[in-house]
């Protein structure tokens, strides 16, 4: 007997769950599916781009009606909820009752309107969903629109108005735009890039009033008296989460609903996902948690062990030609190194935030094409000391040959001695190649001063793959930054249990089609040495 | 590799080391020219070595002189050559003869070196010409004199391929005569010939042979010594021949006084030396170097010609000794009497027979009658003010001569300085007061002899640029302008010739060694066409020297000179724990001023180097890579370690050719002090005496650019590219702003940079671009820059947006450094041909790559590589 389940909005989250549970357990749960807007669960992120013309309503669409028939859900769109019994076990909405097992709340958020003096005046609205969109995108051309927040969703409805022929001011209270998400030298690339799109942007600007003639906007008044002329003002400057529902029926919520880490509220039959939760004193705006958040509440729903935690967040602006990424944290603090990537004539910048040779936050602009592996790194916490000098040229630079410094010295010496670290000779490894002993597994070794060279090489991993064959390889992977040493041998192929990796050496990285080779270069032991080719050193070079 | 000849190429001599390569010159239609191999000049039938090779990509005008210059300020020929007229016509007036001096060069053809002489030695009327083949012959030339009573070489190329020994006496021949080497290697396919190297430093030239004595620096006469002693104790005397000798018992005797421990070997290791030279009756000791450079190279000279001359293998086809040359026309300078102890065609100054007949052929007005100052006394007296107005031609004292800072400032502080040259840019031009621009090789008309005694023609291929006169003219001119007319009236080089091959007419009818008078009446046609001679050319043509017992003392016989080993004269002490030894690299000549043009020869070994023992180099806490100040009481050099077991524990060994042009810290004879050889005068070069620490750089740095820069700290060496400039840096002091300092090494203030910056670890890369385009990139850190050097080297001028990554990108393979320079193959490309072909020999390496193919000077490094890989294999 399916157990009923009741969801209380269809955005992305919800979406994002319902495919979940549908999937690993169609027969589960017999599902009603509530929805204020008239519509099923659509990109929302991906306004933007229907906004600025790039794509077309019909494009975002992620669950359309069909798929939600051939599920089962009963979809009740365009109806708003209520009340809700819990004692009962009863949600009502505008056209009737449903009963439920389960509850979920996925009631998303409410864009925060600035209760300036004449905010409620005609053309005066938020940027959350597609009518907002539309009502921008009716703008003619020559019209002028202005846009409250230099914030991610305010640039891009400024951005796409502006593409749209609308003549557009951002009005932002910081001294940078995306000031959460940007430092100042990337915010200043970002005003210079929207401001040659034609976009007025002013900063430090506090708004005072919204100026009105019959009661439709005509314009805003800033505190230094600046009149900005106006026929729509948009106010993207934040959302509060949708908590009024969940308040009403007496689920415990702070500023959001609180959940735990299975996502369950104060009531353990009502769950809740997405902006609308506060998980940890944490709220939600970006689509990465949310979709972490979904997964959870789906395994929980299915009885599972499953539990939500905070990662790092990484942001990108949907503007065309505005190239731009911001993950983690980048601000200045004790122990923090910065490695800075300056570009002007190109539009590039790049920062990275080092703390203890790990990656704590990144900002690019210009350039984001490698910022997946870069927020990456960030989430995976990866040691990127080997890696320093090229990491910021992202996950190609970190292979292909050697970088050798001796090669000013044309002729490099003809050997090179792999000591562990500290400059100590491996004995262990030694003893266990001389003996030809069935060495599967590997060995984190420095390389490092020998006899006749001294150049570090960075860390190599010795590897015996079958009895005649015993090489040494780069302990990097091509393009995870990791440490191929902790791999398990099973002749040639290696496995990485802990990465869930396999490589075959040789060959290509599994993971990544397209990755490069992974290098070995064979080695023998001489005087209890371990040798290997000088000409090879650039071979394990990674760094 | 330069394209082929085209047909109507002319035939021509290479500028570099003695071996005289004919080369074949035509135009390469992109401007310049194409050089090939002459297959029928009788030194390289057709090889080439790899300098040679690169020729063509020296002959650009962009560091040429092309007006004559007075204090910087370009004028013309009357102005300047009147004031030097007038300057040395006042100062000899003043101060008599012995005032005035001209420091030449073993790079002048003989016509021009004829000219230098007769102007001073019959006309200026002193001796002080003196020539840098004091640094590089004298030795042997005072040896052969001692011995021969004149300075002939007996031999000929062929003998190095008719010997069934070659012993290589302080000679890296592999290196620096390769063609020589080449030839060698192939007569040892054919007959095995045995090759002993007798070196302190295992050097290329030890990679084919079959025995190596790393004897201690300058113990050459011990070891000859000991090989005497074994020749009589082996009953292995020639006694027929040794009617011809005097001094046997007196050598023989000084040889058994002392015994073989100064040369640190073995006794088994003299022993087998001794046997196997002893029991090879065809056997040809070549020397080099590594026997002239020294205050007893007279005596090592003249202990090696003792045993030639006690077992009367001298001047038969195969065996005798062999004194190979550095520089082009060492042999026509020594000829013509271009050194301040000799007179002219092989005459002696103190002789007044010979000075009369000179002073008659000459119609000299005065004629010296003494020996001139040799080098080092020359820049001695320079220092002093004795000589106040000094000709330099061709040459770069200032960074050749020992004690070169010292040089370089006594140049500066002479009263009056000319130089010819065919750059402005060399550290000896630089403190001239009249700057003269000349032709350079492949403008210039006339002859000049090898090592092996083959007169051959160097021919005009391109019109002098600008201004620039031939040196015989320039010489000749300002002849004129002192009051000579007549005795400079010349209107070609054929003239000068034509006398020169009279005059040594009558050296010929003095007995002497030197006569080509076959060649006096030789028309302007027939000198234009003259094919590669060997002389004599008079009654006797050519052919091999003292055979027949016959020698140019007065009494007709050879004469063995008792020799005792003695050691350098800087002795090492606490303070100055180290032997310095110096030395060329394979792809530079000299001080660079030609090789250091072509991009192919620069990319060999982009940066002067010491190299060290490991052992040595842990003790002094110095990994590969590091910088290392080498210094003594004399001067000071930066240079960049390589760790090596080529070099004993105990020496170390620094290339001689990097300037204050190309690096400035590397100026490796300002460690070298001013002692000289009692008889020859030649300076002690390679027995130094030096401290060796690492260097503590605060940073490290790599540059590329498309236009040439100007680095100002500590360290710095710069190389040509294909693309522009590469340079290696370091500094001792922190600079704040690297963006700023990358501008002004550059000279790039208006051009876009990018930039990353990782200042906790303290790395800066800069890009300087100008409409994308890359026009110069740096890159800085804490250690040695690990960076592709040779893929950044060919960015300047192209887009490059990822230059600052300072690596290729993952699907790029890297070339490596260049080891074959005529191909452009670097060794990774051939690691990896031998490793996934599994190629075996160089010849299959040269099948699949061309590498080692042209001229051959890559193949013993090749080799090594090779065999290295193949160890490698075997232990797996």
């Amino acid at each position: 007997m399916a157990q009923k389940l009741v969801v209380i909005g269809a955005g992305m989250a919800s979406g994002r769950a319902l495919e979940h549970l549908t999937e690993a357990a169609p027969d589960t749960f017999h599902i009603t599916l509530f929805n204020a807007e008239p519509r099923g669960n659509y990109n929302r992120i991906m306004l933007s781009p229907v906004l600025a013309g790039d794509q077309a309503y019909e494009d975002i669409v992620t669950h359309d009606d069909e798929w939600y028939a051939e599920r089962g859900i009963a979809c009740r769109f365009g109806e708003k909820v209520t009340s809700i019994d819990r004692k009962a076990k009863i949600v009502t909405g505008e056209n009737g009752a449903v009963p439920y097992d389960k509850l979920v709340f996925a009631t998303g958020s409410d864009p925060f309107m600035i209760p300036l003096p004449g905010h409620d005046s005609e053309g005066v609205i938020p940027y959350r969903d597609l009518e907002d969109t539309r009502t921008m995108m009716a703008m003619s051309k020559g019209q002028k629109a202005v846009v409250i927040g230099g914030g991610l969703l305010g640039l891009e409805a400024a951005a796409g108005m502006k593409a749209r022929g609308a003549d557009v001011t951002v009005v932002h209270i910081m001294g940078h735009l995306m000031e959460r998400q940007l430092d100042e030298a990337a915010g200043d690339l970002l005003k210079k890039s929207l401001e040659s799109k034609g976009i007025t942007v002013k900063l430090n600007a506090n708004s005072k009033e919204i100026v009105s003639k019959n009661g439709k906007v005509s314009a805003l008044k800033l505190d230094d008296g600046t009149e900005l002329p106006c026929d729509l003002l948009v106010m993207a400057v934040g959302i509060r989460p949708n908590v009024a529902l969940a308040k009403e029926c007496g689920i415990a919520v702070d500023r959001g609903i609180h959940v735990d880490d299975q996502m369950i509220t104060s009531d353990t039959d009502v769950l809740a996902v997405g902006e609308c939760v506060e998980h940890d004193g944490t709220l939600f705006g970006l689509v990465a948690p949310l979709y972490d958040q979904a997964k959870v509440l789906a395994q929980t729903l299915l009885g599972e062990d499953a539990a939500f935690t905070q990662k790092s967040l990484s942001t990108k602006l949907k503007v065309t030609g505005c190239d731009l990424f911001s993950a983690g944290d980048f601000a200045d603090a004790e122990g923090r190194e910065h490695i800075v990537f300056r570009d002007p004539a190109r539009g590039v910048y790049k920062r990275l935030v080092l703390e203890s040779n790990r990656i704590v936050g990144a900002v690019m602009y210009g350039d984001t094409a490698d910022a997946n592996w870069f927020f990456g790194l960030i989430r995976d916490g990866d040691d990127i000391s080997e890696m320093r000098d090229t990491l910021i040229f992202g996950p190609a630079y970190q292979e292909g040959g050697s970088a050798d410094p001796l090669s000013a010295v044309a002729a490099l010496p003809l050997d090179a001695e792999i000591r562990g670290c500290n400059g100590r000779r491996e004995e262990r490894i030694v003893q266990a190649i001389e003996e030809g002993s069935e060495v599967l597994g590997a060995a984190r070794a420095a390389t490092n001063a020998s006899a006749s060279c001294g150049t570090r090489i960075g860390l190599a991993a010795i590897c015996r793959a079958t009895k005649a064959e015993t090489f040494a390889m780069p302990n990097t992977s091509t393009h995870k930054g990791k440490c191929l040493s902790e791999g398990i041998l099973h002749g040639r192929p290696v496995i990485w249990p802990r990465h869930d990796w396999l490589f075959d050496l040789n060959a290509r990285d599994a993971e990544e089609a397209d990755e490069s080779l992974i290098n070995t270069c064979p080695l023998r032991v001489r005087d209890k040495r371990i040798m290997i080719e000088g000409n090879a050193i650039g071979h394990l070079s990674t760094a | 590799m330069t394209s082929a000849a085209s047909l109507n190429s002319v035939r021509s001599t290479c500028p570099y080391c003695g071996v005289g390569c004919g080369v074949l010159l035509g135009p390469d239609n992109e401007g310049g020219i194409a050089v090939q191999g002459d297959p029928e000049h009788p030194a390289n039938f057709g090889r080439l070595c790899s300098k040679g090779a690169a020729l063509g990509e020296t002959v650009g005008l962009g560091r040429r002189l092309l007006a004559p210059c007075i204090n910087g300020h370009e004028t013309d020929w009357d102005t300047a050559l009147d004031l030097v007229a007038r300057k040395f016509r006042e100062t000899v007036a003043e101060y008599g003869p012995d005032s005035a001096a001209f420091y030449v060069s073993g790079q002048l053809l003989t016509e021009d070196y004829y000219v230098a002489n007769k102007l001073m030695k019959g006309f200026i009327g002193s001796a002080n010409i003196d020539t840098n083949s004091r640094l590089c012959m004298a030795s042997t030339v005072a040896g052969h004199r001692r011995a021969f009573g004149t300075d002939t070489v007996p031999g000929t190329y062929e003998d190095l391929e008719k010997a069934d020994l070659v012993v290589l006496v302080g000679s890296n021949l592999a290196w620096c005569h390769p063609v020589l080497y080449q030839r060698l290697l192939a007569a040892r396919e054919k007959r095995g010939t045995k090759i002993v190297v007798i070196d302190p430093r295992r050097t290329a030239s030890c990679d084919g042979a079959d025995m190596h004595l790393a004897l201690q620096p300058s113990s050459d006469v011990a070891l000859f010594n000991q090989l005497l002693t074994a020749i009589q104790a082996a009953g292995a005397i020639d006694k027929d021949f040794l009617r011809n000798v005097e001094g046997f018992e007196d050598a023989l005797a000084a040889a058994g006084a002392e015994d073989g421990l100064s040369t640190g070997l073995t006794a088994a290791e003299i022993s087998a030396f001794c046997k196997l030279w002893i029991g090879t009756e065809k056997v040809v000791t070549v020397f080099s170097q590594g026997v002239n450079q020294s205050t007893s190279g007279s005596d090592k000279v003249n202990a090696i010609l003792n045993c030639h001359l006690a077992t009367g293998r001298i001047g038969k086809p195969g065996s005798g000794p062999f004194s190979v040359t550095g520089q082009p026309n060492a042999m026509g300078g020594r000829e013509v009497g271009g050194l301040a102890n000799m007179l002219a065609c092989h005459l002696d100054i103190e002789n007044a027979d010979h000075r009369a007949a000179v002073r008659e052929f000459w119609q000299a007005p005065r004629m010296p009658d003494k020996q001139g100052l040799k080098a080092v006394d020359m820049f001695q007296a320079v220092a002093e003010g004795r000589i106040k107005a000094l000709w330099i031609i061709h040459t770069n004292p200032a960074v050749s001569m020992p004690d070169a800072d010292a040089v370089r400032d006594a140049i500066a502080g002479c009263g009056f300085t000319v130089v010819s040259d065919i750059t402005a840019e060399t550290d000896t031009a630089r403190q001239a007061e009249v700057l003269l621009p000349a032709t350079a090789w492949a403008e210039k008309d006339g002859t000049v002899t090898n090592s092996d005694r083959t007169i051959s023609r160097q021919r005009a291929v391109l019109p002098a640029p600008g201004n620039a006169r031939p040196d015989w003219e320039i010489l000749a001119d300002a002849g004129r302008r002192m009051g000579w007319q007549a005795a400079f009236n010349y209107r070609n080089p054929a003239e000068i010739f034509r006398e020169h091959a009279a005059l040594s007419g009558i050296a010929g009818g003095f007995g002497r060694d030197f006569d080509i008078s076959g060649l006096a009446d030789l028309d302007d046609h027939g000198y234009a066409t003259l094919p590669p001679t060997r002389w004599p050319v008079a009654s006797r043509k050519g052919g091999r020297f003292f055979s027949n017992g016959r020698f140019f003392h007065p009494d007709g016989k050879a004469r063995m000179i008792p020799v005792r080993n003695r050691p350098p004269a800087a002795s090492l002490e606490d303070r100055f724990p180290f032997r310095l030894n110096t030395g060329r690299v394979r792809d530079h000549w000299h001080t660079m001023t030609r090789t250091g043009m072509s991009p192919r020869l620069s990319a060999h070994m982009a940066e002067p180097f010491l190299e060290i023992h490991p052992q040595d180099a842990a003790k002094l806490g110095i990994d590969a890579a590091d910088l290392i100040v080498v210094e003594n009481d004399t001067g000071k050099s930066i240079l960049r370690a390589r760790i090596t077991e080529t070099v004993a524990p105990g020496q170390v060994f620094a290339p001689m050719h990097w300037t204050a042009e190309t690096a400035p810290s590397a100026r490796i004879d300002a460690l070298v002090p001013a002692a000289t050889d009692p008889i020859s005068g030649q300076p002690e070069s390679k027995a130094a005496c030096v401290a060796v620490r690492r260097l503590g750089a605060d940073w490290y740095g790599f540059a590329v650019s498309s236009l040439p820069m100007a680095p100002d700290c500590d360290y710095w060496a710069l190389a040509v590219t294909e693309s522009g400039y590469r340079a290696e840096l370091a500094g001792v002091s922190q600079v704040e702003d690297w963006e700023e300092f990358a501008r002004r090494i550059f000279d790039l203030h208006e051009a876009d940079s990018a930039s990353v910056i990782d200042a906790a670890r303290g790395v800066a890369r800069i890009a300087l671009t100008d409409s994308g385009q890359l026009k110069a990139a740096l890159f800085i850190a804490p250690e040695p820059v690990a960076v592709m050097r040779d893929y950044l080297a060919g960015l300047p001028g192209g887009i490059a947006q990822d230059v600052l990554s300072g690596r290729r990108p993952a699907n790029q393979p890297d070339p490596g450094p260049i080891l074959c320079s005529c191909f452009g193959v670097g060794i990774h490309t051939i690691v990896t041909a031998v490793e996934t072909q599994g190629l075996m020999s160089v010849d299959a390496v040269g099948a699949a790559l061309q590498a080692g193919t042209n001229c051959g000077s890559c193949r013993p490094e090749i080799a090594s590589l090779i065999e290295s890989l193949q160890v490698r294999e075997a232990a797996e």
